[in-house]
């Protein structure tokens, strides 16, 4: 067993693993954090999306221990004092999802995105989000729900 | 009230626990002293199995149990069976080999499951089922099913691999109208193979109550009841009271998890014999190479025209691949979902269609999205346009020659199906307008000047809904009937909890259905609350396949909530000492007719619950009402597609420049809900035609079993796709609706692949127009136009 320190949706936790455990079975059965989905086992899926020291990366493909002092935030720690992040309600107001297995990688993704700069328009934003695979919806609401959830972002932090 | 929420773009109530991670999904559930599941998988499409040596196995780190096919074979448990029976034209039983839960003796497809470790930690489960020793004996597979018939026999009791030759339509009249034909147009052509592939893995959680003797299982299913009756009538894991089937959030599902599996099965089986709780969840590679798999027809076609372009007849021939077992409704795809649907929007008067169903080594195959009906739709919709090309008539002009007009409903097909309504020049008339179809032209000239190929191809669909009246399905051969159950349960205080047969994974059913209770009961949506998916919470349900959730699972809602007004009439009586006859319900009051008295919903529903002084002869207490809906008929939704693609000549890169959608779905609840059904359905659809194909070599190893090699459809592979409707009320459910979960999936690979062929000049590719395809039929039109 190996032991890390992680701060987690901003609580610091110190947390026993084994060395090959990956960052999502740690989110996922350790501490429960079971919002963070897995949906393949070759990195293509992106239902495991997760922030690591405020970049998008796939959880089922970084070790726990190269974790091992960062700041991670999973779909549950995105909304602040209770009240949705802006790219969730957009998700709801835009029916940007429909079984929801893959939201929460594809919202991590989305406000990854906006982070980065992305230019919020339909092709760019197709292109950024071709790492998360949705069966159901098509990605048409998806897109509309970057677009809406970004220029609430934007507004907000203006 | 009533009526204020019906076609309303209400936002679904399911989303916040979605968006917020809080989903429950199977794998998301978390048990005190729960044990992990492995299956060891056979790595040959075909071999006997010599032995089992599970001792290494047994000493792993954390291994409480290895259990084999031996053990299954030693507790007696049943097969799986398949609920559809099909008869052969000479009347025979379908053919049906033994569908094992764990092999013992034989393999016959890649992954399928000989054993199961289980352990402590998942981690254990894995490493030790790599030392399970499984002495097979390769044998050589059988995996083209076109050829399938005329290879070694599989299993004794199916000679010749056929598990059935099944005929539907009337042969001679099909002949003669060939014979009296100015013009015939033939087509072959192939519907490929394709994986499910919902997001969630398939999951199961058996837990076992030795105190109680129950077992609960939380399973990823499209329809927990027809597990639990499965795994009770027929594997007889345990009886049928003491199996509660539990699917919680389940993240899509698109046919795959409809039919019942050796693992959930298993994995209840376990937890009973050794009094654990087990969990096992797939790995995006064990769906591959077991999730019952889609399509994968080869068919031949002609269609015989008069001079003026006139549907004469149209003669079938498909060789249809079932795999290696019989999966829960494979039989009937290729049949009763498929050769009926042949008659498409036209008034062809004589239809004629064979299909051979044979076993091949390869995973089973069943209800993919549409299930039958894409088959049927992209034969009918090539051939159609193939025959414009060949007779230079406008594909929508050749269409509306042979359309049913709107007043010939109910119209009878010559293929068995009654439709009872649909306006199909309507939604082609909408969907020219909406793509632009007269000036393609220009569009066509301008990509030229960028060197770029630009076609359009239509495709005009019907599909068979609602699955279905059972006497209707019982008489084709159904295990059951296929009604579906609903119940609106009044609580004291006015709210609702709604529970229903049908289930949601990704549909939204507590929303649309929480509209529907809610606009007939005169509530807030609010105060609607819906349950599915629980056997432990509902009495019975058929589930969700066949785009039936809101034609069959919403009717059984409306009339339960009818005859909870009903009751509500009774108990406002009652209270206000008059005749029920003197009773309105004016959503939410209970009205006299006679005066300005009344009751509110809330006091009825109150009443219902505290009053103690019912007239118990004529009133029972408490406000709950049931209803098993049994359609009278098929619905039928139908529409056009209208596809426009560009090629690059230099590479064969096939862009989707712009895609219309117009659909007749009848009364629509939610049109949010609804356009969201038709975007899935298309990129599914879209994806087949230029993307998706599973792909077996010849010794039956699967060589498309990741992301990886598979090709998904991603965001950047589609443009913003236009969705119009139209809409003529189904006639014989009293929500008028026909079903949306299929159309997109149904009516676009046809339109894709015209539009494709258009650009090609004529020259036919298979789907998936990948680009090698594409640029070999670039260089075959180069090398045509010099010759």
């Amino acid at each position: 067993m190996e032991t890390i320190e992680l701060k987690i949706n901003g609580r610091k936790r110190t947390l026993h693993c084994l060395p090959n455990a990956t960052l999502v079975e740690v989110l996922r059965d350790q501490l429960h954090l079971t919002g963070t989905h897995v949906g393949c086992d070759t990195t293509q899926c992106g239902a495991c999306t997760i922030h690591v020291d405020g970049c998008a990366v796939k959880a089922c493909t970084v070790l726990a221990v190269r974790s091992d002092g960062s700041d991670v935030m999973t779909i549950e720690g995105l909304a602040e004092n209770e009240a949705s992040h802006p790219m969730q309600e957009a998700f709801k107001a835009c029916h940007g999802l429909q079984c929801g297995f893959c939201t929460p990688g594809m919202i991590m993704s989305a406000v990854d995105l906006v982070n980065k700069g992305c230019a919020l328009e339909p092709s760019a934003i197709r292109e950024a989000l071709s790492g998360n695979i949705c069966r159901c919806t098509g990605y048409q609401n998806i897109v509309a729900a970057v677009m809406q959830g970004a220029s609430e972002m934007q507004e907000q932090s203006s | 009230m009533s009526g204020s929420l019906i076609g309303k773009r209400v936002l679904r109530k399911e989303d916040h626990r979605f968006v917020s991670g809080k989903g429950r999904y199977t794998d998301d559930i978390q048990l005190v002293g729960v044990t992990y599941a492995a299956f060891v998988r056979s790595p040959y499409a075909r071999a006997d199995i010599k032995s089992f040596d599970v001792s290494e196995a047994l000493a792993a780190p954390g291994v409480i149990a290895v259990l084999t096919g031996e053990e299954v074979v030693k507790d007696g448990l049943g097969g799986l069976p398949c609920g559809w029976m099909i008869h052969s034209k000479d009347g025979s039983e379908m053919r049906q080999p033994h569908h094992p839960v764990l092999a013992a003796d034989r393999v016959n497809y890649l992954g399928e499951p000989v054993a199961l470790v289980i352990a402590e930690t998942q981690l254990e489960a894995k490493n030790a089922a790599e030392m399970v020793m499984v002495d097979f004996e390769p044998l050589t597979a059988v995996v083209n099913p076109a050829t399938a018939s005329q290879a070694e026999t599989l299993y004794e009791a199916v000679p010749n691999n056929v598990c059935y030759e099944w005929e539907l339509g009337d042969e001679a009249a099909t002949d003669a109208g060939l014979a009296a034909a100015a013009h015939i147009t033939t087509l072959q052509l192939t519907n490929n193979r394709l994986i499910p592939n919902a997001i969630e893995p398939r999951a199961a959680l058996a837990e076992y109550n030795s105190g109680t003797d129950e077992i609960i299982l939380h399973t990823t299913s499209q329809n927990p009841h027809l597990v639990r009756l499965i795994m009770t009538a027929f594997v007889q894991i345990a009886p049928e009271h003491k199996l509660r089937v539990i699917a919680p959030d389940v993240g899509g599902g698109f046919g795959s998890k409809i039919f019942i599996y050796s693992e959930e099965t298993a994995l209840a089986w376990a937890a009973k014999k050794l009094g654990l709780t087990i969990k096992w969840t797939a790995e995006r590679s064990e769906s591959f190479l077991t999730d019952a798999h889609g399509r994968d027809h080869v068919s031949e076609a002609q269609l015989a025209l008069s001079a003026e372009g006139e549907f004469l007849a149209l003669k079938v021939k498909t060789i249809a691949n079932m795999g290696a077992y019989l999966s829960t409704f494979a039989s009937a795809v290729p049949t009763y979902l498929y050769g009926t649907l042949l008659a498409g929007q036209y008034r062809t008067p004589a239809i004629y269609v064979e299909v051979d169903s044979v076993f091949t080594n390869t995973a089973p195959v069943d209800a993919y999205r549409g299930a039958g009906r894409p088959e049927a739709t992209y034969l009918v919709e090539r051939i159609v346009e193939k025959a414009a090309a060949e007779m230079g008539l406008d594909p929508a002009e050749l269409r509306r020659r042979n359309f049913i007009g709107r007043d010939q409903f109910p119209y009878q097909t010559p293929v068995a199906l009654e439709y009872d309504t649909g306006d199909y020049e309507a939604s082609l008339s909408k969907a020219l307008e909406m793509a632009d179809y007269d000036t393609f032209a220009t569009r066509q000239a301008e990509a030229a000047s960028r060197g770029k190929l630009r076609g359009i191809g239509l495709s005009c669909y019907i599909e068979a809904c609602g699955l279905a009246p059972s006497q209707v399905a019982g008489a084709l051969g159904a295990g059951v009937g296929l009604w579906e159950s609903g119940e609106v349960r009044v609580n004291p205080t006015g709210s609702v909890t709604v529970l229903t047969g049908s289930h949601s994974h990704g549909q939204g059913h507590e929303t649309t259905f929480a509209q529907l209770v809610a606009d007939r009961l005169g509530l807030p949506i609010e105060d609607v609350e819906v349950v599915h998916g629980d056997t432990g919470k509902l009495d019975f349900g058929l589930g969700t396949y066949g785009s039936r959730s809101l034609a069959v699972g919403g009717s059984a809602l409306s009339v339960a909530a009818d005859k909870v007004v009903e009751k509500g009439r009774k108990i406002a009586a009652h209270l206000l000492r008059t005749d029920v006859d003197n009773i309105d319900f004016d959503a939410p009051v209970f009205k006299m007719l006679d005066s300005n008295e009344s009751k509110t919903f809330q006091e009825i529903a109150f009443a219902a619950y505290v009053n103690h002084d019912y007239p118990s002869d004529e009133l029972e207490p408490g406000l709950a009402e049931k209803a098993f809906y049994d359609p009278l008929n098929f619905t039928y939704p139908a529409g056009t597609h209208i596809c426009e693609v560009e090629i690059d000549p230099d590479t064969g890169v096939v862009e989707v420049v712009q895609f219309v959608a117009v659909d007749d779905f009848g009364t629509i609840i939610n049109p949010m809900i609804v356009e969201g059904q038709v975007h899935g359905g298309l990129a599914q659809g879209i994806g087949q035609a230029l993307l998706e194909q599973a792909v077996y070599d010849d010794t039956g190893q699967l060589i498309t079993g990741s992301y990886m090699d598979y090709c998904m459809p991603r965001a950047d592979n589609f443009p913003d796709f236009k969705v119009g409707m139209t809409c003529t009320p189904c006639t014989h459910n009293p929500v008028g609706a026909k079903g949306c979960g299929e159309a997109g999936a149904i009516g676009s690979p046809p339109a894709v692949m015209n539009a494709i062929t258009h650009a090609l000049g004529g020259i036919e590719v298979d789907m998936p127009a990948t680009s090698e395809k594409v640029w070999r039929a670039v260089q075959t039109m180069r090398t045509l136009k010099t010759a």
